[in-house]
C-alpha cells in the first residue's frame, strides 16, 4: 500500500494515520494529503480476475446486484439532496427573481412587507457586499495566525504538548458558533470597540480606517474578528494535516546541510502544503460567507452598503435571513428563499474554486 | 535469553542541531524579560490590556531575535525571526479560544442547578428566579433531532463512502464531487431548504423537520469519514474473501464492514458533534418550544442552540445566564462526544494490532 501516483500527492506511507479521522470531516483535507492511488489499478485486477472465474464456474450472484443497487442509490441521494436545494430554493423564490429581475442583485433597498406592488422592492447588493467583506476580513486576519499555529503544533511544539493542541484544535472547530456569537458579542466586542478607536485615531490617515463618524460598534471589522476567531480552527487544522505529510526525511535532509529550521520551513514544508493552504482558506471562507448566529449577535446589521470597515452597521445574507424570518409576509419569504439560493450558489462556485486549486496544486506537486 | 537478542541495538537519530538546554534556558530568559519590558510599557503608556502587551512584545521580541543572532549570520537572524512571529501567531490565537472555553465555564455554572436538567420554561419565565425553570425539554428535543437526524444520514453517508471504496463505479468522482459540494452548504441553506419543502407543505413547524435539516447537514461529515477510514481496510483482506469464493457482497458485509466497524460508529459520533450545535436550520424548522414532550411530528419542538439564542434574546439578566448555562450544557455535550469518538477508535487501533 505504498506508492506514489500519478493523481496524488506522493506520500511515504499510504495508510493515512489515525488522527486525520478527527478532521477528516472537514473538506478539502483528502484532496491535499492522502491519496492512496493505487485503489484503482487494484479495483481493475479484482474485477477482471472476477469476471474471468466468472465466466468459468458461476454467474454473477444475484445477491451483489441488489448490493451494486442499494448502494448507488444511497450514494446517488446526496446528488437527489443537492440538487433538490437548488430546485426548491429557486422554485419558490423564482417569482422575486422574475418580479425584481437584476434588481435583486444589485438593488440596495428592501422596501415593503406586504404583498407583491410597486412599492415592494428587494435587492440585496449591501448583504451581499458585506458578506463578502466580513469574510475577506475574517480570512486576511485567520490565515496568517493559522498558518504559524499549525507550524507551530507541527515542527514546534513539544510532542506532548502537540496531542492536546490537536485536542483542542478539533474541539475549537466543533464549538457551535452561536456560542461564538455570545463569546463576540460579550468579551470580544467592548475589547474590539476599544482597538477600532485607536486604529482610526493613528491610522485614519489610510483609507481602509477611515470612518465619516466615530461609532464603533457593530462594525465589519468586529464582526471579522469575531469570524476569524471561529474559522481559524478549520484553517489550522486543514494545514496542520498537510504539513504532517512533509516527507520527514527531506526537512532532516535540509538541517543536514546547514540549514535553519525556518529555511527548513521555508524552502520544503511551506511549497509542500501551500495547496492544503490555499484549499483550506477557501473552506474559512466558505464558512465565513454562509455563517448566520455568530454575524446576527454581534454586528449592527444595516441595511446599507458600508465599505468602512470600522465603522458601526453591516450584515450578511445569512444573518439578514435570520432577523427577517420571523416576521416576513409570505411574499417576502420568497425573496428570503431567493436570497438563500444566491448565497448558495455563491457558496457553491467558492466550494469549487477552491477543490479546483487544490487539485491542481496537487497535480503539480506530484510532477 | 541469549546474548544475541540481548544485542539488538535501536538506532537513534542523534539531531545534533537540536538546542541545548542552556540554549533553550536562555531563550526563554529573552521571552521573559521582553514580555515583562512590555508590562512596564504598557503600565506608562495608553496602550491597555493583553492585546497592548501583545503589540509591545511581539516586535520587541523580533528586534531582541535579530540582534542576538546576527552575530551567527542572517540565515539565523532570519530564522529567530520566524520562531518569535510562530510562536507569536500561536499564543495570539490561544487566547481567545481559551477565553471561549472559561468564559462559557465562568459565566455558565451560575445557572448550573438541579432543576436546570430536570425543569422547563413552560411555567417560567426566561428572566425568573434561576431557582426554577431549566432547559430539560431543549436537551430532549436536541436527544430526538439529533437521533433521527443519525438515523437518516449515517446510512446515507456509509453507503457513499461503501460506493467509493468498494463498488468503485462509474459515478465514483460525481459522488465525491456531490459530497465534497454538499459540506460547504450554509447551515441556514439547509434550514431555508426544509423550510420551503416539509414546513410549507405541512403548514407547520416540527421537530422532524429539523432533525432532517440536521440530516443535511450530517451527510457529507459521515461520508467524508467513512470513507475515509473504509479506505484503511487493507486489500489483503478482499483478496482473502474472494479467494474463498465470497461474492462481493458477503465480502462487503462479513468482512470490510465488521472490520470498520468502530471507525464507522466514529464517524457517525463526529457527524453528530459537528450538528448537535447547529442554531439557523433549526430556527426555521423545528422552531421555539417551552414545554418538554417527545413526539417530533407534533408541532415545534424546542433545542439546546435555540434555547441559547432566545434566552439571550430576551435580554434580561437571568435570561442570559440561563443562556450560558445552556451553553456550557452544550459544550459539554460535544467535549464528551469527541472523547467518546476518540476513546472507540483508539479502542480499534489497540484491537488490530
Amino acid at each position: 500500500m505504498a506508492c506514489a501516483s500519478a493523481g496524488g500527492v506522493p506520500t511515504r506511507d499510504a495508510s493515512p494515520n489515525l488522527q486525520s479521522l478527527f478532521i477528516s470531516w472537514l473538506p478539502l483535507v483528502r484532496f491535499a494529503s492522502i491519496w492512496p492511488g493505487n485503489d484503482r489499478g487494484v479495483a481493475v485486477a479484482v474485477e477482471q480476475h472476477d469476471i474471468e472465474q466468472r465466466e468459468v464456474v458461476t454467474k454473477k450472484p444475484p445477491v451483489d446486484k441488489v448490493l451494486h443497487a442499494v448502494v448507488t442509490s444511497g450514494a446517488l441521494a446526496s446528488l437527489v439532496i443537492l440538487g433538490s436545494i437548488a430546485g426548491f430554493l429557486l422554485y419558490r423564490g423564482f417569482q422575486i427573481f422574475s418580479d425584481m429581475g437584476f434588481g435583486f442583485i444589485t438593488g440596495s433597498t428592501w422596501e415593503g412587507t406586504g404583498g407583491e406592488g410597486e412599492f415592494t422592492k428587494y435587492g440585496i447588493a449591501p448583504m451581499l457586499v458585506g458578506s463578502i467583506v466580513l469574510s475577506l476580513i475574517a480570512v486576511f486576519v485567520a490565515l496568517p495566525l493559522s498558518v504559524g499555529t499549525a507550524l507551530f503544533v507541527e515542527f514546534y511544539a513539544p510532542p506532548g504538548l502537540r496531542r492536546v493542541l490537536i485536542s483542542i484544535l478539533d474541539l475549537a472547530a466543533a464549538i457551535p458558533s452561536v456560542i461564538y456569537g455570545l463569546w463576540g458579542l460579550f468579551v470580544l466586542r467592548p475589547l474590539a470597540i476599544g482597538w477600532a478607536e485607536a486604529l482610526n485615531d493613528h491610522l485614519g490617515w489610510f483609507p481602509l480606517f477611515r470612518v465619516e463618524a466615530t461609532f464603533f460598534d457593530g462594525s465589519p471589522f468586529i464582526g471579522g474578528l469575531v469570524l476569524a476567531v471561529m474559522i481559524s480552527p478549520i484553517i489550522t487544522s486543514v494545514a496542520r494535516e498537510v504539513f504532517s505529510q512533509t516527507p520527514p526525511e527531506l526537512i532532516d535532509g535540509a538541517r543536514a546541510l546547514g540549514g535553519e529550521r525556518w529555511s527548513a520551513i521555508r524552502h520544503i514544508v511551506l511549497p509542500f502544503g501551500r495547496s492544503g493552504v490555499i484549499g483550506g482558506a477557501m473552506l474559512g471562507l466558505g464558512r465565513a460567507l454562509g455563517e448566520t448566529v455568530a454575524i446576527y449577535l454581534v454586528v449592527s446589521i444595516v441595511f446599507k452598503i458600508n465599505l468602512q470597515i470600522l465603522f458601526t452597521g453591516t450584515g450578511n445574507i445569512a444573518s439578514m435571513i435570520a432577523l427577517k424570518f420571523g416576521e416576513a409576509s409570505p411574499y417576502e419569504v420568497k425573496a428570503l428563499l431567493a436570497s438563500g439560493f444566491v448565497l448558495f450558489v455563491v457558496t457553491l462556485i467558492v466550494n469549487l474554486i477552491a477543490t479546483a486549486i487544490v487539485n491542481n496544486s496537487a497535480r503539480k506537486a506530484a510532477k | 535469553m541469549t546474548a544475541a537478542t540481548n544485542q539488538t541495538t535501536v538506532v537513534q537519530p542523534l539531531r545534533p542541531w537540536r538546542p541545548t538546554f542552556s540554549q533553550q534556558f536562555a531563550r526563554f530568559v529573552t521571552v521573559v524579560l521582553v514580555v515583562a519590558a512590555a508590562a512596564v510599557v504598557v503600565l506608562v503608556s495608553p496602550l491597555a490590556g493583553l492585546a497592548g502587551i501583545a503589540l509591545v512584545a511581539i516586535p520587541l521580541q523580533m528586534a531582541v531575535s535579530v540582534a542576538r543572532s546576527s552575530r551567527h549570520g542572517s540565515v539565523a537572524a532570519r530564522n529567530d525571526v520566524a520562531t518569535s512571529l510562530i510562536w507569536s501567531a500561536f499564543l495570539v490565537l490561544l487566547v481567545p479560544w481559551m477565553s471561549i472555553i472559561f468564559t462559557v465555564v465562568r459565566r455558565g455554572y451560575q445557572a448550573i442547578s438541579v432543576n436546570f436538567f430536570t425543569d422547563d420554561m413552560r411555567i417560567t419565565a426566561p428572566d425568573a428566579d434561576l431557582a426554577s425553570g431549566g432547559i430539560a425539554h431543549a436537551i430532549v428535543g436536541t436527544l430526538i433531532m439529533v437521533a433521527i437526524a443519525s438515523i437518516v444520514s449515517v446510512p446515507l453517508g456509509i453507503l457513499s463512502g461503501i460506493y467509493i471504496t468498494e463498488i468503485r463505479g462509474r459515478f465514483t468522482k460525481v459522488v465525491r464531487f456531490i459530497v465534497q459540494a454538499m459540506s460547504g452548504v450554509p447551515s441556514i441553506v439547509a434550514g431555508l431548504f426544509i423550510y420551503s419543502t416539509l414546513v410549507l407543505y405541512n403548514k407547520s413547524y416540527s421537530g422532524l423537520a429539523g432533525a432532517l435539516a440536521l440530516a443535511v447537514l450530517m451527510v457529507p461529515t459521515v461520508a467524508r469519514t467513512s470513507e475515509e477510514v473504509l479506505k484503511l481496510v487493507p486489500e489483503d483482506l478482499r483478496f482473502a474473501g474472494y479467494a474463498l469464493g465470497s461474492s462481493q457482497a458477503s465480502n462487503v458485509f462479513r468482512i470490510v464492514l465488521p472490520t470498520v466497524r468502530s471507525g464507522l460508529v466514529t464517524s457517525g459520533i463526529l457527524g453528530v458533534a459537528r450538528v448537535a450545535g447547529e442554531t439557523a436550520p433549526l430556527l426555521m424548522t423545528a422552531q421555539v418550544f417551552l414545554a418538554t414532550k417527545g413526539n417530533p411530528l407534533d408541532g415545534p419542538l424546542g433545542s439546546l442552540p435555540v434555547v441559547i439564542f432566545s434566552f439571550f434574546q430576551n435580554g434580561a439578566d437571568n435570561a442570559v445566564t440561563r443562556a450560558w448555562g445552556a451553553s456550557m450544557v452544550l459544550m459539554i455535550l460535544i467535549t464528551f462526544l469527541f472523547a467518546l469518538a476518540r476513546a472507540v477508535s483508539a479502542d480499534r487501533r489497540r484491537s488490530r494490532r
